[in-house]
């Protein structure tokens, strides 16, 4: 039904290349710990020269790698890079091995030490080792081999692997986010659907701006996005787009508006809001089947459906009950049951990946808030607030919530922040952006 | 953008029954010369094109009422062109949730002329949610002006 992905073989190549664990690899994990779970965060001291080059063409790779997991790691806020001027053993030197002293000196706990090599048909090899250096010992060590052109990808792996070992999850560096671009032509708003890397890098439109378009996911398997589209004729309609062909299909045959649209973790179905004659209710749409099954029939507004990781759940929100409020059921429809019982309006809820939280909008008191609570509504806690911050979702690993945050003057922008409240930052992008949405670890 | 509505507003305020003070719903409108029975500025001159609504709420008031009253008469003496009500939402909500609300808007306003005898099938209905505001403003002022709905007349 569908056509073989360019994109994922690509992919393939990267990791078809031969993922070498080096040698030494010792269990220092008490050691060199960062607990995140905990109120108060200290990032831990990394230092990360530039990457070794065989080659004089490989030479800036090096530095441009070096580069891309100095950011990812600082921007995360678990580390604080050591500035490469303090450094005092040379790069030659370091090459043999570390002199683990005069890293201690500058205060490093932690250091990487990498290379960039040639390899056989226009492919790169690089390879890194991180070291604690209180214990002067080798902790990590891989290598990946793939396309000159994917050095980006290649770092974000690295410093993924550096993640995960000192921090003991999934990074969540290796990735991208989609988005609803919003500028103004000839004083006309006009939206269009970007993809960037996690770190703003390799931006590029997959819709052109013809029509109104919302809330874009990702599918599992990172090959189409759902989106609502509102065409030439205004009615928001969902659709599938191929990212490989930039295609679009219309998602069912619905005799009204259809929008919210969340792919269910399998990849297997669609779950979305279908609006008519002032009802809005959920239903699923089976992407292999194309039946439709109906999930929700009060006579009210049902939308912003989620599902939970295993797929068993939704979360939604829902004014059957006067005020907005959030509601879990089954996948079926079956068992719905509200969960949130605070003040204010509740609304856009998102399954964290790990299963423990959701996130979710409140309106309280003309403010908004971005909260976390457990699936049955106990422990909830507000993050961040603002004029107006919406569309909060999950960045893979479950540690970090993207959403939109816009001034009283207009112009949205994509912000991330930790689930402890911590380093709430801004992402980089040419335009307003709003309704961000962060994809799994590409496959 | 501003100018066309200061004009606009003047030109409502000389005639009794139009309330509306927001951008003219669709196409540009020649308002220097003669309107012609049975057009957009006909039926925008003699009944209005948008009726308003309170903070999340999709319920029509007396205003509104009597103005799809009259927008109604117009309709049926025009022999019901094919219409479509745009649902819109202030700033102050969610984009999906104020997707959902400016379709209950438009249901509402549709179901109100159907009510006055328009033809069911010749009106449909749209919502833009919070994406397309009448008025670019953050006050009180202009979230009450975008919080409405809108019946165009389809090309």
């Amino acid at each position: 039904m569908f056509c073989e992905s360019k994109m994922m073989r690509k992919y393939f190549c990267i990791l078809c290349a031969i993922i070498a664990t080096l040698l030494n690899i010792t269990t220092l994990r008490a050691e060199l710990e960062i607990n995140v779970t905990r109120g108060t965060i200290e990032p831990m001291p990394i230092a990360i020269p530039p990457f070794s080059a065989t080659s004089a063409s490989n030479a800036s790779l090096g530095d441009s790698i070096a580069g891309v997991i100095i950011n990812d790691l600082k921007n995360c806020g678990l580390f604080i890079p050591v500035d490469p001027g303090a450094f005092i053993q040379d790069p030659v030197s370091l090459q043999q091995a570390p002199h683990f002293s005069e890293w201690r000196l500058i205060k490093a706990d932690s250091l990487v030490v990498g290379k960039v090599e040639d390899s056989d048909q226009g492919n790169i090899r690089v390879e890194f080792r991180l070291y604690d250096v209180v214990r002067e010992a080798q902790i990590e060590g891989k290598a990946f081999t793939g396309g000159a052109q994917d050095w980006r990808r290649i770092a974000h792996k690295v410093a993924d692997a550096i993640y995960k070992r000192i921090i003991g999850d999934e990074g969540y560096f290796d990735t991208q986010i989609v988005y609803v671009a919003r500028e103004r032509h000839q004083g006309e708003p006009v939206e269009r659907i970007a993809i960037m890397d996690q770190d703003g890098a390799n931006l590029h439109y997959i819709t052109h701006g013809d029509s109104l378009v919302l809330s874009p996911r990702f599918s599992p398997d990172m090959r189409f996005i759902t989106y609502t589209d509102f065409g030439q004729t205004q009615h928001a309609k969902v659709y599938l787009l191929n990212l490989d062909t930039h295609h679009k299909l219309l998602m069912g045959d619905f005799p009204g508006l259809t929008f919210a649209p969340r792919f269910s973790p399998d990849g297997g179905k669609l779950v979305m809001s279908f609006a008519k004659n002032g009802v809005t209710s959920l239903y699923a749409f089976n992407l292999q089947t194309r039946l439709i099954h109906q999930l929700t029939r009060e006579p009210v507004i049902d939308t912003s459906p989620s599902y939970s990781p295993d797929g068993s759940k939704i979360v939604f929100n829902s004014d059957r009950g006067g005020q907005t409020h959030l509601y879990v059921m089954n996948a079926n429809g079956s068992n719905i049951e509200r969960i949130s019982f605070g003040q204010g309006s509740y609304r856009t809820p998102v399954w964290s990946p790990r299963g423990d939280l959701i996130v979710f909008t409140k309106i309280l008191g003309g403010s908004f808030y971005i909260g976390v609570m457990r699936p049955d509504g106990s422990g909830e806690r507000l993050i961040t607030s603002g004029y107006l911050v919406e569309s909060p979702c999950w960045c893979p690993n479950g540690r970090l919530i993207l959403f939109t945050r816009e001034a009283r003057r207009g112009d949205p922008r994509l912000y991330t922040i930790d689930i402890t409240g911590y380093n709430e930052r801004e992402i980089q992008t040419p335009t307003s952006a709003a309704h961000g949405s962060w994809s799994p670890l590409i496959p | 953008m501003f100018k066309k509505i200061v004009s606009i507003s003047a030109l409502a305020l000389a005639l009794a029954a139009c309330e509306s003070t927001g951008d003219h719903g669709t196409g540009e409108g020649t308002f220097g010369g003669t309107i012609v029975p049975g057009s957009y500025e006909d039926f925008y001159e003699s009944a209005g094109d948008r009726v308003f609504f309170a903070t999340n709420s999709s319920h029509l008031s007396g205003d509104a009422r009597a103005t799809i009253a009259k927008q109604a008469e117009w309709l049926d003496k025009y022999q019901n062109p094919p219409v479509t009500i745009e649902g819109h939402c202030d700033e102050r909500g969610t984009s999906e949730y104020n997707l959902a609300l400016g379709e209950r808007r438009a249901a509402a306003d549709r179901k109100e002329l159907i009510r006055h005898g328009v033809q069911a099938d010749s009106i449909s209905t749209v919502s833009y949610g919070k994406e397309r505001p009448a008025v670019e403003g953050h006050t009180q002022e202009a979230w009450a002006q975008n919080r409405r709905a809108v019946t165009v007349f389809n090309e």
